[in-house]
């Protein structure tokens, strides 16, 4: 699970890229999202915990750098699971242009749904996220970033 | 150490040092929500800098165990012989030893001067880690893939606030005046090439920092033409001092105090 977003898994967010069980040894091979998440070192002690809490205690974890971690491996499972907890997911693939600009946005606040929001800051909570605010229901919401 | 180790430590050693600078800033933002901004953004300088002392860290174990001698790669406290991590490199230096460039070590100033500084450094980044997408060391071009999206948010960001500063009150407009005068001469040094950045050019696994002075200068000057700023001057000077080959002002030791101070006073202390 993502220590800063708990509803969503690593699987959800595409950062678990693959799993090689040997004979006496797991290797497990995870990508970070940006370079200086702090969670993906929470994220190497969850992984840990859990395969021993099942019994394999020898695990191998690398962080694979490329391809490199991007947004449109979040699957839509997972974008839904952000709406509901009141993230607005990204809303484009990585590549197209809004995104490599830098002026992809959402376009509807995830508590009220209403289309009249604006950008308080390109940058959130987290680097992942940038922070919107709602002009209807008043309320901030945070926007999972296309990168 | 290779040319090419010593061009990974460099890269990492500018990431650090200015992701250190702009982390200073944490708690005392102008306002809550820039406050946040530049914190990410040195989270992000850090996080590069993690992954390539981490790279450095293991081409310096695998050049010691292949050394015959044995000898020379030792432990930089203890020398006491084992494997390096990324710690070693970015606690256990001094001064003399890293190579960032002069320009990311210079004091935060008001916030314009800090602004500055990552606008120049981020646009040169950019084009930095564009280069080494085809670099032939696999894993740097890995890095540069990750790192160059990361930047691409903290250039537009601080052009966003250079227009922002430059073109708003007789202040802020002056105050960007001041810092273009107190950060100019430290540019330079940015794209005149260390022998090991000659050397990794040459064997195609670096980016020579020469070529990116054009780009560079035609982006610079276009944004700092639209914030009614001076632009920066074309006419190429020669470098202060290079902090590429270890000869840093005085502000380096101040950094590394706090920076180095835990690591220092315990050292081995782990979480």
């Amino acid at each position: 699970m993502d220590p800063e977003i708990p509803v969503l898994s690593i699987t959800d967010l595409g950062i678990l890229r693959e799993v090689e069980v040997a004979e006496n040894e797991i290797t497990v091979n995870i990508t970070p999202t940006y370079s200086g998440c702090p969670a993906m070192d929470a994220i190497q002690q969850d992984i840990r915990k859990i395969l021993a809490k099942n019994g394999m205690e020898r695990v191998k974890i690398n962080q694979v750098l490329s391809p490199a971690w991007t947004s449109d491996w979040m699957s839509r499972e997972g974008k839904e699971k952000l709406e509901a907890f009141g993230i607005a997911p990204p809303v484009v693939t990585a590549g197209c242009a809004l995104a490599l600009t830098g002026d992809d946005e959402p376009d509807h606040c995830p508590l009220c749904q209403s289309k009249n929001i604006e950008l308080i800051s390109r940058f959130g909570s987290t680097s992942c996220k940038a922070l919107y605010r709602c002009l209807d229901c008043r309320e901030p919401f945070d926007y999972f970033k296309c990168h | 150490m290779t040319p090419l180790i010593s061009y990974i430590i460099h890269l990492a050693d500018n990431a650090l040092i200015l992701g250190h600078r702009n982390s200073e800033w944490t708690g005392h933002g102008p306002i809550l929500e820039q406050d946040i901004a530049l914190s990410n953004i040195a989270l992000d300088l850090i996080g590069q800098s993690r992954n390539l002392y981490q790279l450095a860290a293991s081409r310096i174990n695998v050049f010691s165990s292949r050394k015959e001698s044995g000898a020379q790669e030792q432990h930089m406290l203890s020398g006491e012989k084992k494997l390096f991590t990324e710690d070693d490199i970015a606690y256990l230096r001094d001064s003399p030893e890293f190579k960032n460039a002069v320009l990311l070590e210079q004091t935060n100033g008001d916030w314009a001067k800090t602004i500055l500084r990552q606008f120049y450094f981020s646009h040169f980044q950019l084009l930095q880690y564009g280069g080494l997408l085809n670099s032939r060391e696999p894993m740097l071009a890995a890095i540069g893939e990750k790192s160059i999206k990361e930047t691409r948010y903290h250039a537009k960001w601080s052009s966003e606030w250079i227009c922002r500063l430059g073109d708003a009150t007789t202040e802020s407009h002056e105050r960007m005046l001041n810092a273009l005068n107190d950060l100019n001469p430290w540019v330079p040094e940015l794209f005149a090439a260390a022998d090991y950045e000659k050397s990794v050019t040459a064997s195609g696994e670096g980016v020579d920092p020469a070529t990116l002075y054009k780009p560079w200068l035609e982006e610079v000057n276009k944004i700092l033409e639209t914030a009614t700023l001076l632009p920066y001057p074309a006419e190429k000077k020669a470098p202060v001092l290079s902090g590429k080959n270890g000869f840093h002002s005085e502000h380096l030791g101040y950094i590394l105090t706090e920076l180095q101070f835990l690591q220092r006073a315990y050292p081995g202390c782990e979480w």
